[in-house]
């Protein structure tokens, strides 16, 4: 097999990736208005919602931005932005609820 | 000498790009942590308002727009893999479908703007503060929020319209692509932002 052979095929694979990625997105929408219409899940719904808002956040991350192939530097540093945003909130709730 | 002017000259630091871009979207990312830090401790204490005033919104339109978006970053994403492979038409046919998503987002947006300010509900209006506090702060978080992620979905439209007259003159091409990577990279937050508001200020109802 050819070197322009093997790179067609590893496109194909990437378009096809998205393909599915994009299809997954859609469902999980599907299901979180599904889930918020019918009141599935009574008084978890906000978390619920916030969940599968979540799975889509990652599936853009990690297919459509691809972080599963950046180096340690890019990840390192959403985790710290990702933490640095949930001690911020867990701190300011710290003091909303308990005040 | 030669071949470090050579090697400064002709690289394009690929990866000195990619992590700008990135420091750039944790900014953003914590900019946009505020205001939804604020929305969740607000809806905390004002949850019955924050449900009632949620019924305003139409969910389907919400829903369309979410489509729009969440389809407009697939479409960029496969114009970034069409560009790798040297794909130049392809490429730049799936920018200028991303470009149309965003602008349908935005008219759809503006629809919806316009619903509510006909209802008499837009900051400081007469109806709005008539409302009591729980809803002006909902219906005020609702503008600024969707307001500033509208910005950034008009400022993504036009870069992604220099994008596409970079491509099609050749300027990105399938070894220098990092501008339309990093281009992408942008869009996919803007898209990640209302994955986050969607849900909140159109399903908590």
């Amino acid at each position: 097999m050819d070197r322009g052979n093997v790179e067609t095929q590893i496109h194909a694979a990437t378009y096809r990736t998205y393909v599915y990625v994009w299809i997954a997105l859609l469902v999980f929408l599907g299901i979180t208005i599904a889930v918020a219409k019918l009141s599935l899940l009574a008084q978890y719904s906000v978390i619920g919602s916030l969940l599968i808002a979540s799975l889509k956040a990652g599936l853009v991350l990690v297919f459509f931005m691809h972080l599963k192939n950046e180096g340690w530097i890019v990840k390192g540093m959403l985790a710290l932005a990702v933490g640095a945003l949930t001690f911020i909130i867990v701190l300011t709730f710290s003091d909303v609820w308990f005040r | 000498m030669e071949k470090i002017s050579s090697a400064t000259e002709g690289s394009i630091d690929y990866t000195g790009k990619k992590i700008g871009m990135w420091l750039f979207l944790y900014t953003e990312l914590l900019f946009f942590g505020g205001m939804f830090l604020l929305y969740s401790v607000y809806r905390s204490r004002y949850s019955a308002e924050f449900h009632a005033s949620a019924m305003e919104e139409n969910i389907i339109l919400g829903s369309t727009n979410t489509v729009i978006l969440l389809t407009s970053s697939f479409f960029i994403a496969l114009s970034i893999a069409a560009i790798k492979a040297g794909r130049r038409r392809l490429s730049t046919g799936l920018q200028l479908a991303t470009i149309i998503c965003g602008i349908t987002f935005l008219v759809i947006k503006y629809f919806e703007w316009a619903a509510k300010i006909v209802k008499g509900i837009y900051p400081d209006s007469s109806v709005l503060l008539g409302m009591g506090q729980g809803e002006t702060l909902f219906f005020g978080l609702y503008y600024v929020m969707t307001g500033i992620h509208g910005i950034h979905v008009l400022i993504g439209v036009i870069i992604i319209s220099i994008m596409l007259s970079l491509t099609q003159r050749g300027i990105i091409n399938r070894e220098n692509f990092v501008k339309l990577e990093n281009t992408g990279l942008y869009w996919h937050f803007v898209d990640i932002v209302w994955i986050y508001l969607f849900p909140l200020f159109y399903l908590i109802t």
